[in-house]
């Protein structure tokens, strides 16, 4: 073989050595972005887990707030029952909202707030409820990174080729927040 | 993800690695020669070779241990301290990280933190018993984030790999300048050179040079390793904010670190760069930009706290030029592309009550125990026995009642095993949760009275119960969980 092609073959394979790495990188974004939305599930469980033990810890105490745990049974079930994504969004915010009224409640019972396990629970729930925001967080994170690489030149030529879908953010709007209370001052 | 970071990390590493052995052959060489110029210098080379051989295979097995070990820290499963797992656990999902790092405990009142591993799925976070006990949970989160980043960023790499090849170095020249003041190489060679006939001002100059060589190369390895780790700090605090959402909870952190002024025991000159603030320095000391491994902490508590409500890396970057008063890029590029700005969350509801100090000092005691293999043995009069692992009496006489106590022999040595006498069932952690419950969920409990007076005990749940005198019955139920527990004479 002459010279050039040599320097063909050369030019070739290094280019071709490129767009292996462009494609291999694409995919390990996307698997970070799946890997970031089981992580999110996981923790979501990890919570419907937690309820029951809270609920039992904290009925021999607070003996006056049974709708507001009969409200807590009753959204963990409706979460777990879920099945869209719009759907699950929803029933998980609103189980956050009656989990932090429940904390709300609490703050008048300090024989509660002493007792060893139910400490232990709220570390617990706290340490979730953190790990819930974060795996969200973490998706985002992951999400935006794929997204601009599928976009950005130069791996949106590979992207195309091969089919990479952009990914959606996880967006949460909670439906306490949408109802805020309005205070009035006036008569 | 700070990738420019991350590929210079791996390629500083690989050149280090490169770079250190070129010069460790060359000092081989050099020291070998200054004994033996005839045979020698390949003596020498073969030497250093070997050694750097030997460390690097340490270092990949077992750098990591040894580390560890030099820093007396001891590992810390979830149930011993679910705080910090838990707080671990929730920078390892939002730094994206691929695996759990090992989490461990120094025993020391002075906080601090270190992280270190050669990849992201084989690391270790070590934080000081001082560090648990002195931080609330948001700034403990900043710290742990702060370490997270190290791990993510590769920092860790670079350091370990650095760490074997410094200490390598300084190895051989203390060796050779050890060997020196001895002076007996140097009549060896002045026979030999009057033998070989001229050119005798060439050993000279071998000798100048490898005395230079031997004096220069610790003072430069230690300014290298000092000059890499700077910035790094910088982009580990911005990439701690960004994960946490909240750079408060580092700032007052680092506050609270910085002041403490305890000095760190167990850390020395090779391990100092590696924790998060340096252990060694003093007080006040006015450390010189060169050779401080550390930036100063008041800039570093300045710049984050003048992020202004964000938590991104361009608000770090602003913040940064700001407080030093030039326009230098500290954040790379792909940070700045990251895109939209990140809003900071809220200090997070912190429910537990005042501590007071007798509290915290008991707490940490416990956790120093639990993590060196103490087992914990609650009698029935409520009192908490702290077992060392080397006990080998069958029973223990509680201290407050005078109860003989079975001493639970599988659960001694483990980490953090806490028993309740009274229920008679161990709970050992790490294993099924299953075996224990069982025995909960069901079963009745027991307890034998001592006499026939007022009797006090607790249940598994914590909770009181008190038998009067008058009590007949055969068993009572408690109040708070449910539990049956027989009453036995």
């Amino acid at each position: 073989m002459n010279g050039i092609g040599w320097i063909f073959l050369i030019v070739v394979v290094v280019v071709g050595a490129f767009l292996i790495s462009l494609f291999n990188s694409l995919v390990g974004l996307r698997n970070r972005v799946k890997n970031a939305w089981a992580q999110i599930d996981v923790q979501l469980k990890r919570r419907h887990d937690l309820i029951p033990n809270l609920v039992e810890t904290v009925k021999g105490y607070v003996t006056h707030e049974r709708e507001t745990l009969e409200n807590i049974t009753k959204a963990r079930s409706r979460a777990m029952e879920a099945g869209t994504v719009g759907e699950k969004s929803k029933a998980e915010a609103d189980l956050s909202g009656a989990l932090g009224r429940l904390m709300l409640v609490v703050e008048n019972y300090p024989n509660l707030k002493a007792n060893q396990n139910f400490l232990a629970l709220q570390e617990e729930l706290t340490s979730t409820e953190n790990k819930i925001a974060f795996a969200r967080q973490s998706y985002n994170d992951a999400v935006l990174f794929f997204n601009n690489k599928i976009q950005m030149f130069p791996s949106n030529v590979i992207a195309n080729m091969f089919n990479f879908a952009a990914s959606e953010f996880f967006e949460v709007e909670e439906a306490s927040e949408k109802a805020a209370p309005k205070v009035s001052f006036t008569k | 993800m700070l990738w420019e970071l991350i590929h210079q990390n791996r390629r500083k590493s690989l050149a280090l690695f490169v770079g250190m052995a070129f010069l460790l052959s060359a000092l081989g060489y050099f020291v070998g020669f200054y004994f033996d110029p005839e045979n020698g210098g390949y003596v020498g080379l073969a030497a250093a070779i070997g050694l750097w051989i030997i460390l690097t295979l340490i270092s990949v097995t077992s750098g990591d241990e040894i580390l560890l070990k030099i820093s007396r820290a001891r590992e810390v499963t979830r149930d011993v301290h679910p705080r910090l797992f838990n707080v671990v656990e929730e920078m390892k999902i939002a730094a994206g990280a691929p695996a759990m790092p090992k989490v461990y405990i120094i025993d020391d009142p002075s906080p601090n933190a270190f992280a270190i591993g050669l990849k992201p799925e084989k690391s270790a976070i070590a934080v000081t018993a001082g560090l648990v006990s002195q931080l609330n949970r948001d700034e403990l989160q900043g710290v742990v984030g702060h370490e997270m980043s190290h791990i993510v960023n590769r920092d860790t790499q670079l350091m370990t790999v650095a760490g074997v090849m410094l200490g390598s170095i300084v190895l051989i020249s203390q060796f050779f300048l050890r060997s020196m003041w001895f002076g007996s190489g140097s009549s060896r060679r002045y026979r030999k050179s009057e033998g070989s006939g001229g050119g005798s001002y060439f050993p000279l100059v071998m000798i100048a040079v490898t005395i230079v060589l031997a004096i220069l190369a610790p003072i430069f390895a230690r300014l290298l390793y000092l000059a890499i780790s700077r910035k790094r700090e910088y982009l580990a605090d911005a990439t701690a904010a960004q994960l946490t959402r909240y750079p408060e909870g580092l700032a007052s952190a680092l506050e609270k670190i910085g002041s403490s002024g305890l000095p760190l025991d167990s850390a020395n000159k090779v391990t100092a760069p590696m924790y998060i603030i340096n252990p060694l320095a003093e007080k006040g000391a006015a450390l010189s930009a060169l050779t401080s491994t550390h930036p100063p902490t008041e800039e570093r508590v300045r710049i984050l706290r003048g992020m202004a409500g964000f938590a991104d890396y361009r608000s770090y970057q602003r913040a940064y030029a700001k407080v030093k008063g030039k326009p230098t890029a500290i954040i790379p590029p792909s940070g700045i592309r990251e895109g939209k700005q990140l809003q900071v969350r809220g200090p997070s509801a912190e429910p537990e009550p005042e501590r007071d100090k007798t509290t915290t000092a008991r707490d940490t005691m416990d956790l120093m125990r639990a993590v060196n293999g103490y087992a914990f043995l609650v009698c029935a009069c409520g009192l908490k026995m702290k077992l060392p692992p080397e006990l080998a009496a069958p029973t223990v006489a509680c201290p407050k009642c005078g109860r003989e106590n079975r001493v639970p022999a599988a659960e001694l040595a483990t980490i953090g095993a806490v028993v309740t006498a009274a229920t008679g069932t161990g709970a050992v952690p790490g294993q099924a949760p299953t075996a224990s419950e069982g025995a909960e969920a069901g079963g009745p409990y027991e307890y034998v009275r001592k006499g026939t007076g007022w009797e006090s005990f607790s249940c598994g749940c914590g909770n009181l119960l008190q038998l009067s005198p008058a009590f007949q019955g055969s068993a009572l139920s408690c109040k708070l969980c449910g539990r049956t527990i027989v009453i036995k004479q």
